[in-house]
């Protein structure tokens, strides 16, 4: 650890503060450091905007889900209690910072932490956080940094407004609905076009008149002759299966007022907003992580922090990263952070002390600049190819990954591969696979709708690996069944091609 | 470049509304502990908050999942002595798990959403039952009496609040202040006399000349008022706003084989209710519980709603118990004396005139309220006859029949009144 190496050197500077009370003139001081520092290693960021907030405006914010202004409804309200009922016992602390997708980027401070804490959530949030958004293809493909605020308070008024019209009652059922279905509110490929609060609102009016208009053709261009039915393969519709299942609703549903076509509408954008996040998690903590441990170390060897500075971030960075083993009482899944960061500081070492394993496996990064390598790292990946792409031999071992598989036709369960050399590319496969989303996530598509007969929906799920929907489903189905006024089915198709009739959700007109 | 804001003194709750929606999507289930907890507490221990469960199913939010089944690999981490090949037995209660290490990261498993009612919020479910209007809610602020307390001293006033002390101190003092000048100068003119005085005789017409300003001086520093009316002080006193002292109620419940627990249920939150009302008003509140058949008792609250017994019913029993209390602890000098009945009517038939009697002569003078309820399907009956004629004399006396939880308000409306007026 450089920390501890450099303690005898002379210190070049006066360190900034020694106190463990922070002060609004402190923070402004690391900040412009972290900043220098930031920039030296090349970091590209947005402007900072650092809010101070209290314990209890933390536990609002939290339940928002890290949205600056959300629309009102019961979950977030479901969530507020949550945290606040276990923050009060102690069984859970509160993180020490949110940071927000927007330009400027937001990141919120508790009063409660200590000076060097603060320098670590700003090093995290402001400078880590802050370039992975600016940088990462996801968001850039994918988010309007520029616009997200702007759109929230959209959003946040247009559903105030519909409550007042429609009442509380409707407008939470729509809501219910849409986030019911919220991940499967995304488009995968296409490129959204960019928010913004002004356009909306213009585009919104006419937007609602086009689609009703819209809706009523789907009906009227059934075709009416029925000649050669028999023959001819029956047309459907959509003609190719739809993933975003709110967006077909919000274009199709046939029965939906214009208003509840906006609500729909502005689900989807939410869920297309953190979409890039829920796709990034170990990359962008990894990233966070490894910034604020590397930033920090460097101000400790210009001399600007104090030893018992170091001490206190040391110990909660070795908290964020650790990583209990698989038998362990705390263990609850792979620690992203620890992933993450264990990773980034590999990718570093591949570059700056390649061993001979690295060259083998890594032959285009070993030996090169390690900030070049990082950066395009950071670019251009997201989880699941960051790891198929970087994932090391070494860190396999370090972690001693292995994995097991758990087949619902055999008695017991399987090693399939630990930390040797015939496990790493299995291993490797395998993580990827549980950081792709779209096996993670049931893959679920809009297959047809019963155009001449009852209007009925379906969807086709596509079963992966043989896994079947869990019992939640016939809840969505009703959900989605109110969204599209009429019944709704699933039918699932197996690896051999079958297709069978798993649910239904039937409504009556 | 970084721009730092302090939002702290921004409002904190944020998340009022939502928690407000979430309170209004459960109603029913809140309602439900509410009336558990109504149930199950004393009633002295009314006004405050109240843990709710709710099932974890009814509040989750359904999404597309995978199910238990199929195949899947998993990664984990720290493995110590596993090999490639190695065959384990599963796990008994993992196999339904979720497989993506999500399953149950709180460790504290699937219980019930657990979250605490505040006090308002409790009070607002409990009155929602009762149909209160919307005015009585808020009106369940106290209303005050004043006491009169000292607050030092005025220069004007009544002749019988002067402070005598306070009146002569101030008058000694100006008196002291406006002779000095005087005494001052005839010490002076006295020396000089003395002086002149070795040195001539007292015929001199210097030292005459003294002598007369001595005495002019003298007169002068005499003329000075014993007291004026710029020395008198006036006690002050201000009237402040007070609880009124000390309260009792009085639980009177018919305990005869007919009361069964759904009447209990009633008449305990008629009770509560009037409880509330006085805690509005009254700092301290002593509850004295009184149940009778044919004989009455004074009995815990425990004792006074779940014990049964069974026979007919003398309510004079009761009154007369109540009257002896009065008289023995609570006189009414000292205690604001609230009385509720609650009885399914029924009632000796010899004995209603009775009870008319006792409490139009002895009980009802010493009384600021008294609220009678009572719980029955069927005609009304003698006690109801002659409680009617109570009313009619009284206007502090209150009674109703009760079908369900909605009509325990009216007996309290004419109370409200009282106090808004």
């Amino acid at each position: 650890m450089k920390a501890s190496g450099s303690t005898t050197n002379t210190l070049k500077r006066k360190p900034i503060s020694d106190s463990s009370e922070w002060t609004t003139d402190l923070i402004n001081q690391y900040d412009h450091e972290i900043a220098r520092v930031a920039a030296e290693f090349g970091l590209d960021t947005y402007p900072n905007q650092i809010e101070i907030i209290s314990s209890e405006q933390m536990m609002d914010a939290y339940s928002s889900v890290g949205m600056p202004l959300g629309y009102h409804h019961w979950s977030f309200g479901k969530q507020f209690l949550n945290v606040e009922r276990r923050y009060k016992r102690g069984h859970m602390g509160l993180a020490y910072e949110i940071v927000i997708n927007s330009n400027p980027c937001i990141a919120y401070l508790m009063e409660e932490n200590t000076m060097t804490m603060q320098a670590l959530v700003l090093a995290h949030a402001s400078y880590g956080h802050n370039s992975f958004f600016k940088g990462n293809y996801l968001f850039r493909t994918w988010t309007n940094a520029d616009a997200i605020i702007d759109y929230l308070v959209f959003a946040k008024n247009y559903i105030a407004e519909c409550e007042k019209r429609y009442g509380i009652s409707d407008v939470e059922n729509i809501l219910d609905s849409c986030h019911a279905l919220m991940n499967y509110g995304v488009d995968r490929y296409k490129r959204p076009a960019q928010l913004s609060n002004e356009e909306e609102s213009l585009r919104q009016k006419e937007r609602e008149e086009y689609l009703q208009s819209q809706i009523n053709d789907l009906w009227r261009t059934i075709p009416v002759v029925e000649k050669q039915e028999s023959d001819t393969e029956e047309v459907r519709f959509p003609s190719e299966p739809q993933e975003n299942l709110l967006y077909f609703i919000e274009k199709n549903a046939p029965l939906m007022e214009p208003w509840q076509r906006e609500i729909v509408r502005i689900i989807r954008k939410v869920a297309q907003y953190f979409y890039p996040q829920r796709q990034t998690q170990v990359m962008n903590e990894g990233w966070a992580t490894f910034w604020h441990y590397t930033i920090l170390n460097k101000l400790y060897e210009e001399g600007l922090v104090t030893d018992g500075f170091m001490i206190e971030f040391l110990q909660s960075h070795t908290n964020v990263v650790a990583q209990p083993p698989y038998n362990s009482p705390n263990y609850s899944g792979i620690n992203p952070y620890t992933l993450g960061f264990a990773m980034m500081s590999d990718i570093r070492r591949i570059c700056e002390n390649p061993t001979d394993e690295d060259k083998a496996w890594f032959p285009e990064i070993a030996g090169k600049d390690w900030l070049q390598t990082l950066d395009f790292a950071m670019r251009n990946f997201k989880d699941e190819s960051f790891i198929a792409q970087f994932l090391s031999p070494k860190l396999i071992r370090d972690l001693k990954l292995f994995s097991v598989l758990d087949d619902d036709t055999q008695n017991t369960l399987e090693i399939t591969a630990i930390h040797d050399e015939s496990g790493y590319r299995k291993i490797r496969r395998a993580l990827v696979e549980h950081y792709n989303l779209s096996t993670r996530e049931p893959n679920i598509q809009i297959y047809n709708v019963n155009l001449r007969g009852d209007r009925s929906l379906i969807l086709r799920h596509i079963q992966h690996d043989r896994k079947p929907l869990d019992d939640s489903t016939d809840e969505v189905l009703r959900h989605l069944a109110r969204l599209w006024g009429f019944t709704v089915r699933v039918e699932s198709v197996d690896s051999d091609g079958n297709i069978e009739l798993t649910h239904e959700c039937k409504v009556k007109r | 470049m970084t721009q730092i804001i302090d939002r702290r003194l921004n409002g904190r709750n944020k998340s009022a509304v939502n928690r407000q929606r979430f309170l209004r999507r459960f109603r029913d289930q809140i309602k439900k502990s509410v009336s558990d907890a109504i149930y199950q507490r004393s009633i002295t221990d009314i006004d405050k908050g109240e843990k709710v469960n709710i099932p974890t199913r009814d509040t989750s939010e359904p999404i597309f999942n995978h199910g238990p089944g199929g195949r899947r690999e998993i990664v984990q981490p720290g493995n110590t002595d596993f090999i490639a090949g190695d065959k384990v037995p599963r796990p008994p209660n993992q196999g339904d798990g979720k497989g993506d290490g999500k399953a149950s990261n709180s460790g504290e498993g699937d219980d019930d959403f657990v979250f605490q009612l505040s006090r308002e919020e409790f009070l607002e479910f409990f009155f929602e039952d009762l149909a209160l209007p919307d005015l009585v809610k808020t009106q369940l602020a106290t209303i005050s009496e004043y006491k009169s307390v000292r607050a030092g001293y005025t220069t004007s006033g009544v002749p019988t609040n002067i402070n005598i002390i306070r009146s002569m101190k101030g008058a000694m003092a100006r008196r002291i202040a406006l002779r000095t000048p005087y005494t001052r100068r005839v010490k002076e003119l006295e020396l000089e006399r003395d002086t002149l005085l070795l040195l001539h005789d007292s015929d001199h017409p210097k030292i005459i000349e003294i002598d007369e300003e001595i005495k002019r001086l003298k007169a002068k520093a005499h003329a000075i008022p014993f007291i004026d009316t710029f020395d008198l002080r006036y006690n002050n006193r201000i009237k402040e706003p007070t609880p009124t002292t000390r309260a009792v109620m009085f639980c009177i419940m018919d305990v005869s084989g007919s009361m069964n627990e759904e009447r209990k249920d009633i008449a305990k939150r008629f009770f509560i209710l009037l409880y509330l009302f006085l805690t509005r008003t009254y700092k301290n509140i002593d509850v004295v519980f009184i149940r009778h058949h044919t004989t009455a008792k004074e009995v815990d609250e425990e004792e006074f709603f779940y014990s049964r017994e069974t026979g007919g019913t003398v309510v004079s029993s009761a009154l007369e118990l109540m009257h002896e209390i009065i008289l023995q602890r609570y006189p009414t000098s000292d205690w604001n004396i609230y009385t509720a009945q609650a009885s399914d009517g029924d009632n000796w038939e010899g004995d209603s005139p009775a009870c008319r009697e006792l409490l139009t002569q002895q009980i009802m003078p010493c009384l600021q309220y008294f609220a009678y309820v009572e719980i029955t399907a069927y005609e009304h009956q003698s006690l109801w006859r002659e409680y009617e004629k109570v009313k009619g004399a009284f206007p502090n006396f209150a009674m109703q029949d009760i079908a369900g939880l909605t009509s325990i308000y009216p007996v309290f409306r004419e109370l409200f009144n009282k106090q808004t007026a």
